[in-house]
């Protein structure tokens, strides 16, 4: 269950991602955002670039907090919540992303693996489970490959196997199908649709509108930081192809 | 089970490669053979102190002028003080233990580099001497009474001897045991001050290490702290490595600084202890205190401990700008 009153974000300097020396001290990126999601829902994050996607879901993966306003992840309210509590709701939470963000001097498995271990499950068990994982994402000969010398589309799908290997309350993805072809693209959402119907919240942020029209579902419209649309009646404006409008 | 990385030699972090094994512990071996050169000084310095004060501090020297002459009783000045010293020795009285008179050649010897030749050359009339050896309990001196302790005996000590042989000169040496006690605790302080400062600067040291090393980590610490690693399991394979490093690199100041204190201790036998007692390297290492010993062993776990304490306390203060 995630739910999000007013919320605003405002980057400082050192946590704004990709800050340089350039940029303004404070950046508003989110304002006043309100929706909620009930445990196992699904819901399309649209929005054209620099809409605030990605800062909202940064939000909704606990890799910072609100400036303002009330945000709810699984249960718990974040602005009210000790530091030490995080790491433990972290865990419950899955994001694949947009730049993949393998740790380049492990192998695929142990990419993979992280999370149950983290977890705590037993060494006999992340094997099985992380050998299914990579099986199910067709890298089971590319185990022992580190990310440099896997292609994108298959550092996509390692960082997809990390996302869901621990089965997250909550998964969020930034353009997970970015990088991959049809076929498994087609595999990712089937992946993500099976999660959510066992009971999995997700989130999707993405640019694909033939995605978003093959599997239409409610969808969070964000535009210049702010929640101009959250249903199911989604447009794509033509304007000058970047924007998007909620019909 | 509570969630961490695996064990610190698997490097989920991959801080072998950001934290070189090359600077870091060579740093730590130069301020282990620092470390062990400053406590080698101060122990040293109190040892030297303890023998000094076990040894001349207790003599009292006493001086009869024109020992021939007559005194009180019918025999002379100096045969009168020896009668003195000796009876007193024999009873205990005022603290002497022994008494010995000095031959007219030791104490030609004594006043040689005052005259710069032999005494009996110029014919001058020696005074006779006695060197008194006074005694104190253990308690008393391990109290640092025995200074006190002296110097009453050696007051009187002082008026017995002016009623046997008047004008008797006592010299008493335990009047720089205050100063040679002075000396070996500042020399000690100094050496605490130096250690203290040697700690200091091995755990600014590590910290500068450990900065670097999260630096160079940021993304992938940043990556598994949104995977849900808590601070214990990122700062818990900075700590192994840390330790591990500063373990190793003084372990081998340890390797290295041994031979060069077997070598001053040679160097300084003669203050120490009987010279020729010292007649091979391995009477020498017999010789050198156990605390010593002990202090040394204990240095490369003060490194390990230092390494792990200040990159636990690094790496948790940079943990804490993240949410």
């Amino acid at each position: 269950m995630v739910r999000l009153e007013s919320v605003g974000l405002r980057y400082g300097r050192a946590d704004s991602p990709g800050a340089g020396h350039n940029q303004a001290l404070h950046d508003q990126v989110l304002h006043d955002v309100s929706f909620y999601i009930p445990g196992g829902g699904f819901r399309w994050l649209l929005g054209p670039s620099g809409a605030g996607k990605t800062s909202l879901l940064r939000l909704l993966m606990l890799a910072v907090r609100p400036s303002s306003g009330r945000l709810e992840v699984l249960g718990t309210a974040i602005e009210r919540c000790k530091r030490r509590d995080l790491p433990p709701l972290r865990r419950r939470i899955g994001t694949i992303f947009q730049d993949f963000r393998l740790l380049p001097h492990l192998s695929a498995f142990d990419n993979v693996a992280l999370p149950v271990r983290l977890a705590g499950r037993p060494e006999g068990q992340v094997r099985a489970d992380v050998e299914e994982m990579l099986r199910f994402v067709g890298l089971t000969r590319r185990s022992d490959a580190r990310p440099a010398e896997l292609s994108g589309g298959e550092q996509q799908r390692v960082a997809i196997a990390r996302a869901v290997i621990a089965r997250p309350k909550l998964l969020l993805a930034d353009e997970p199908t970015g990088n991959l072809d049809d076929v498994q693209a087609t595999r990712l959402m089937q992946l993500l649709i099976e999660l959510n119907r066992l009971g999995t919240t997700v989130v999707v942020a993405t640019h694909n509108q033939a995605l978003v029209q093959r599997y239409p579902g409610r969808a969070l419209v964000l535009a210049d930081g702010r929640l101009v649309q959250d249903g199911t009646d989604v447009a794509f404006a033509a304007c000058d192809g970047t924007q998007w409008r909620g019909a | 089970m509570r969630p961490s990385l695996r064990p610190a030699k698997a490097d989920d972090l991959g801080l072998r490669r950001a934290l070189s094994d090359r600077l870091l512990p060579l740093l730590v071996t130069a301020m282990t053979i620092l470390a062990a050169l400053t406590l080698a000084g101060a122990i040293a310095a109190a040892g030297l102190a303890r023998h000094w004060r076990g040894g001349a501090a207790t003599m009292v020297t006493v001086q009869v002028p024109d020992p021939s002459d007559a005194a009180p009783g019918g025999t002379t000045r100096a045969v009168a003080v020896a009668r003195l010293l000796e009876m007193l020795q024999g009873r205990g009285g005022l603290g002497v233990s022994g008494a010995r008179l000095l031959t007219e050649p030791e104490v030609g010897a004594l006043l040689k580099p005052w005259l710069g030749v032999d005494a009996a050359a110029l014919s001058l009339k020696l005074p006779a001497v006695f060197e008194v050896r006074m005694k104190y309990s253990s308690a008393a001196f391990a109290a640092g009474a025995a200074g006190a302790a002296l110097a009453a005996g050696a007051a009187g000590l002082d008026a017995a001897l002016a009623r046997v042989a008047p004008g008797t000169l006592v010299e008493r040496n335990g009047v720089w045991l205050s100063r040679l006690t002075g000396l070996a605790a500042s020399l000690q302080a100094c050496a605490a001050v130096a250690l203290a400062m040697v700690a200091f600067i091995a755990a600014a040291v590590v910290a500068l290490a450990t900065r670097a090393g999260l630096a160079a980590r940021r993304d992938a610490i940043e990556i598994v702290h949104g995977l849900g690693a808590p601070d214990r399991a990122i700062a818990g394979p900075f700590s192994a490595r840390i330790s591990g490093l500063a373990f190793g690199g003084s372990l081998l100041g340890l390797i290295l600084v041994v031979p060069l204190l077997i070598g001053l201790a040679q160097v300084s036998a003669p203050f120490q202890a009987d010279a020729a007692g010292f007649h091979s390297p391995e009477a020498l290492l017999a010789a050198l205190p156990v605390f010593l010993w002990v202090s040394l062993a204990a240095l490369p776990l003060a490194a390990g401990l230092i390494g792990w304490s200040t990159a636990q306390l690094t790496v948790r203060g940079w943990l804490r700008r993240l949410p």
